[in-house]
């Protein structure tokens, strides 16, 4: 038997006796993060593939959440740092290693863009929107002029969005829990499924509603594989990253993790799109509120379960 | 040169001055510690092995901290001391959360602070408060790059090991068992 004991009483505020320097903000601040992204990719995919008058809701009017997302988002990271008036040093250096340090940067590019995205379609919902100034009415030409490569540059950052909020944890290889790569593609997943649930709520084209269900239904299949694949990859690992996944099979994570994450957030809402595909009437903000909540669950549970998750003691 | 410590945990007591001076040298926050000591029990009564260590940040060569800062506060100064500059520190804990000795805590005044090996004291010739005041001189020193220095010759003499290796962070706390 084996037995480890700090004597000298070690008791270190936010770090002991588990580490919990993050608490509702980052996690909040993914999911909101993770679902502008999943907004702004489908508004630069359907304007990309000429959709833009079969996927109105999603060309034209849900990118208008984006950037409040984007900018409540912003607020959790303020929220959550320790030393605020320094957040500006974010802003003076460049640190490709640092996955905090590149989303921060690219954030200072999707959250303006997401803007002038809203700003192009304000007429959706103001139809004698008048922008006043002539300098503002030639910045709206020259943007309806380059909508296809803003789209691109949106399509792209966007990506990178909801990549980097999975890889913002699976940089850490001190929480094995978190050290996984397929956090990235997971997180994305689970970022674009919330954007389509989001246009699905939203949206009043039957078509469009039909739509966004069905690729919904495809990412939540990409996701339960996603998440397979994390378990798997997990068990077949070392003793720390199997002792972190055990949070989640049999630990204190276990109900929480599958029934809301995996159970209301991904099988129920499937099970919904698919009726809704064999024409059983579903109100739509059912599957949506519940991908939606099972995304928002899923980002908790993981910054949680992942610093508890460690190497010693 | 690559400063390291070493320590002794043969001679180790587990008294604690290396923690209390650390805490008065540093002025470290009541409630707070940068070193602590940890008591390590195998096998079962009345068999029982017992191995003390005086830990502290492990100024690691492959430092995860300062990997994942975003503002490059937290950095490696000449010696291979990592430093974290307070005003470059946003407090935003990624370096906290990256690393597996749980060294770092975020400081009341909003920076994230741990040992320094006190820089201040090394850069005048002088050894860290932990390592001046251990009563059973279980703590050593030094440049590793300077064989003769306490550090390298007390390596040579003696079975060692470091503490996670595995996490590959190369860690430069050298246990001596």
């Amino acid at each position: 038997m084996k037995e480890e004991l700090i004597i000298s009483g070690r008791m270190n505020p936010y770090v002991d006796p588990t580490l919990n320097i993050w608490h509702w903000q980052i996690p909040l601040y993914l999911f909101l993060g993770g679902l502008a992204a999943g907004i702004l990719v489908f508004a630069a995919l359907s304007y990309i593939r000429g959709r833009e008058e079969a996927h109105p809701w999603a060309v034209k009017k849900v990118p208008f959440l984006a950037p409040v997302l984007l900018v409540a988002g912003l607020a959790c990271l303020f929220f959550d740092l320790n030393h605020k008036l320094f957040f500006w040093r974010l802003y003076t250096t460049v640190k490709l290693q640092s996955p905090m340090s590149w989303g921060a940067w690219v954030l200072l590019v999707v959250t303006p863009l997401s803007i002038v995205w809203s700003a192009l379609h304000i007429r959706e919902f103001f139809p004698n929107w008048d922008w006043k100034y002539t300098w503002l009415k030639e910045a709206e030409k020259f943007a309806n002029k380059y909508k296809l490569a803003l789209a691109w540059v949106m399509l792209i950052y966007s990506v990178i969005l909801g990549v980097y909020t999975g890889i913002l944890f699976s940089a850490f290889n001190a929480r094995p829990l978190w050290n996984t790569s397929i956090l990235g593609p997971l997180f994305l997943a689970s970022g674009l499924s919330a954007g389509a649930a989001a246009i699905v709520m939203f949206t009043r084209s039957k078509e469009e509603r039909a739509y966004f269900a069905r690729v919904d239904l495809i990412i939540i299949g990409i996701e339960l594989f996603l998440i397979t694949h994390m378990f798997m990859g997990f068990m077949a690992s070392t003793q720390v990253q199997i002792e972190a996944a055990n949070l989640f099979l049999g630990g204190p994570y276990t109900a929480p993790f599958w029934i809301f994450v995996v159970f209301l957030g991904l099988v129920v809402p499937a099970i919904l799109d698919v009726l809704e595909l064999f024409d059983y009437h579903v109100p739509a903000i059912v599957p949506s509120l519940l991908v939606l909540a099972g995304s928002l669950m899923l980002r908790f549970l993981i910054s949680f379960a992942g610093q508890e998750s460690r190497y010693l003691y | 040169m690559r400063y390291a410590m070493a320590i002794d945990t043969k001679k180790c007591v587990g008294c604690s001055d290396c923690v209390v001076a650390c805490q008065t040298e540093n002025n470290v926050p009541i409630g707070y510690c940068r070193d602590w000591i940890v008591e390590e029990t195998n096998g079962t009564y009345p068999q029982l092995e017992l191995e003390l260590r005086s830990e502290r940040c492990n100024h690691c060569a492959n430092a995860p901290c300062v990997r994942c800062c975003p503002t490059g506060a937290s950095h490696i100064v000449d010696g291979g001391i990592v430093l974290v500059t307070h005003n470059d520190c946003i407090g935003c804990g990624a370096c906290i959360a990256s690393c597996p000795y749980d060294a770092r805590y975020p400081h009341p005044d909003g920076y994230v602070d741990k040992c320094t090996f006190c820089f201040h004291r090394v850069q005048k010739g002088q050894k860290p408060a932990c390592v001046e005041v251990c009563p059973t001189k279980c703590l050593y020193f030094g440049d590793l790059d300077d064989a003769n220095s306490e550090v390298s010759v007390i390596l040579k003499k003696r079975k060692f090991k470091t503490l996670i290796p595995e996490a590959g962070t190369d860690p430069q706390l050298y246990f001596l068992i």
